[in-house]
């Protein structure tokens, strides 16, 4: 990873020294929490990658080229306004042209999601004006009496906070004994290397069908198989429906050759011509015992967090990734922060078992804001300029986000709009909704879009007065009005003292 | 200090209420329903918010919390939550995690079919809120 000697002097940024934040990870979490925290009002924060070009993932991955998550090249407001981006969930966000609505620049329109390169494209062009210090790799990690040691290839880095942006990419084997003797899919070559083949997939999620449907036209029999059923209610508003269900409807209409199992896998044994495996079912009574030319751990990524758990930061999904509170930070070592799809892991209030957007690129990009405002607050005093209102002008605005505010529509249930009501009317941003449960402040309204229990997408508002929180439903609308006269009388009477 | 890195299957086949499962009913509860660690502090249930889920505690200690004052503590193996979702009322109290508290998560729409499907944990369950109860009326008495 080093540089030659003998080459020009080095002009990267960010030599090895003293920073307020440094931020690792140069995929799209560390390039938008970098352009944030330059704009946070913290004058010294460094963003480091190991990686010789911005893109983290994308770089790569996925496997078959494509991605799941659309970008709508003409929408119904124009590229670059805050309403276009719940029409592009691919690019990241900024206040200038020149880092808004990039993906959709690259996009030759062959289909309605970006191509990995047309991804990569747009993330180059965004990290053309954000400082990053290229083949520069994290090692180690350590306390010291001001904050953090950050060892790297290039040397050391000091540090008050700590922020990681890197990525959910390290392949993942499950605990299965045998499996290991199998490639991972991250180590899946093209599809005509399985032509006429057996294979045997073990993973039901993203990564498995996304693999089983690239076989399709090439494997002679595709089986997926994992302890839980495909959640086909679920599966229904995923991404993943329009992509990948091609094998799960093949095998439940019948079809040919492929097989969609719930078993848990008890063994995979390698022999000379292929691979044994061994399963019991789950949702059904018996036992499998298998022949397959090929296996393929489809069994997901962790974070490569290398020694952060030795030094005590918490890990949950098996040990996959660091837990987090509502605001990124780990639940056990203050002061380390995470970025991009890891942010997954911190779940927020998982109103009826919903889950948040903070694992894709669309929910994180706003995560990344929150979490540059929290850090410049909470570490180093720094309060955001925000404007007040007149009670009429504060009703207003609300109703608006909960209309159109991308941030809130994208991250439903999980980031909230805030006006803060102790004192007249004064913008308080968008907070973890979470926080703003918990918290114990002064008086306040939040609004939110959420699922409810049946499933309607439905707006929410939190009031707290006098140190007591209470939680309204507003009424739901077919085509999502949720500006209209009924909701302005409605939030107009919650705001009331 | 090193945090522990426990094996998902293994953390839910130490608890009680799971004690009847089989290795392949096990992994079905590990792949369907979510872990979450949370800090010392952090809320887990929050009184008077709806949309909560059923918790089971699978390492730390929780308070449970009513208007500020705490009346009960919680440790592994304990669940907390099953009230206010068998009864479909907003949760009377805040469960609040005292030290890191890691938890085994159900969501309220998926309680019922996965007690359907598992009636010897619904069982086990069913023994524990009666020893509760038992315990309950005799403070009161």
């Amino acid at each position: 990873m080093g540089r030659l000697a003998g080459t020009s002097p080095d002009e990267r940024p960010f030599p090895p020294g003293e920073y307020d934040v440094v931020v690792v990870g140069s995929g799209p979490g560390g390039l938008q929490t970098g352009y944030c925290l330059a704009r946070s009002g913290i004058t010294r924060s460094a963003v480091l990658s190991r990686d010789p070009a911005p893109g983290g993932m994308f770089r790569r991955w996925p496997v078959y080229q494509r991605l799941i998550s659309w970008t709508k090249p003409d929408a119904p407001f124009a590229p670059g306004t805050r309403e276009y981006e719940w029409y592009d969930h691919n690019s990241l966000v900024g206040d200038e042209p020149a880092h808004q609505a990039l993906v959709r620049k690259f996009m030759d329109r062959s289909h309605d999601v970006p191509a990995r390169g047309e991804m990569e494209a747009g993330l180059a062009a965004f990290a053309e004006n954000v400082a990053v210090r290229y083949e520069c790799e994290w090692l180690t990690t350590s306390r010291d009496e001001n904050g953090f040691v950050i060892g790297t290839s290039d040397g050391e880095y000091r540090c008050r906070v700590c922020v990681f942006a890197i990525g959910v990419t390290e392949p993942w084997t499950a605990p299965i004994p045998g499996l290991d003797a199998a490639p991972h899919y991250a180590d899946t070559r093209t599809p005509d290397r399985y032509r006429g083949k057996s294979v045997f997939i073990v993973g039901k999620r993203n990564s498995a069908f996304e693999l089983a449907q690239g076989l399709l036209p090439w494997a002679s029999r595709i089986v997926l198989a994992s302890p839980r059923p495909v959640q086909t209610a679920v599966l229904a508003f995923s991404p993943l429906s329009i992509r990948y269900l091609s094998p799960y409807m093949e095998h439940i209409r019948g079809g040919s050759g492929s097989f969609v199992v719930d078993a848990a896998i008890e063994r995979v044994e390698r022999h000379a011509d292929g691979y044994r495996i061994r399963a019991s079912g789950t949702t059904w009574e018996g036992e499998i015992d298998l022949e397959a030319d090929e296996v393929i751990a489809a069994t997901g990524f962790r974070a490569p967090v290398r020694d952060l758990p030795a030094m005590g930061v918490a890990m949950v999904n098996d040990g996959r990734m660091p837990a987090q509170t509502p605001y990124w930070e780990s639940v056990s070592v203050p002061g380390i922060y995470f970025a991009g799809n890891v942010m997954g892991a911190s779940a927020g209030l998982r109103k009826h078992g919903a889950t948040s957007s903070a694992g894709s690129v669309n929910g994180y990009r706003y995560n990344a804001r929150v979490l540059a405002r929290h850090i410049a607050e909470k570490h180093f005093g720094i309060a955001s300029e925000l404007p007040h209102f007149t009670r009429d002008e504060a009703v207003a605005f609300l109703l608006g986000e909960l209309a159109r505010a991308p941030e809130l529509w994208i991250q439903k249930g999980y980031l909230a709009r805030v006006v803060e009501t102790e004192d007249g009317y004064r913008e308080g941003g968008i907070v973890p909704l979470a926080d703003h449960v918990d918290r114990d402040g002064g008086d306040s309204v939040a609004v939110t879009v959420e699922y409810a229990a049946d499933g309607a997408v439905t707006p929410f508002v939190y009031v707290r007065r006098n140190g007591r929180l209470s939680e309204h439903a507003l009424p739901t609308d077919p085509l999502h009005r949720f500006d209209t006269h009924e909701h302005r009388r409605q939030l107009d009477a919650l705001i009331s003292p | 200090m090193e945090a522990p890195a426990d094996n998902y299957v293994d953390a839910l086949s130490r608890l009680a209420l799971f004690a009847d499962l089989t290795h392949p009913q096990l992994e079905v509860v590990a792949h369907s329903f979510d872990e979450e660690v949370f800090a010392a502090g952090q809320r887990v249930i929050r009184q008077d918010v709806t949309g909560g889920g059923f918790y089971v505690i699978l390492d730390g200690e929780a308070h449970v919390v009513i208007d500020g004052t705490e009346r009960s503590r919680l440790m592994r193996g304990d669940f907390f939550g099953e009230i206010s979702l068998l009864t479909d009322a907003r949760p009377t109290a805040d469960v609040i995690a005292a030290t890191v508290l890691r938890c085994l998560i159900i969501p309220d729409t998926e309680l019922k079919p996965f007690l359907l499907k598992q009636p010897t944990v619904m069982y086990r369950m069913l023994q524990i809120e009666a020893r509760r109860l038992r315990a309950a009326n005799a403070w009161d008495g």
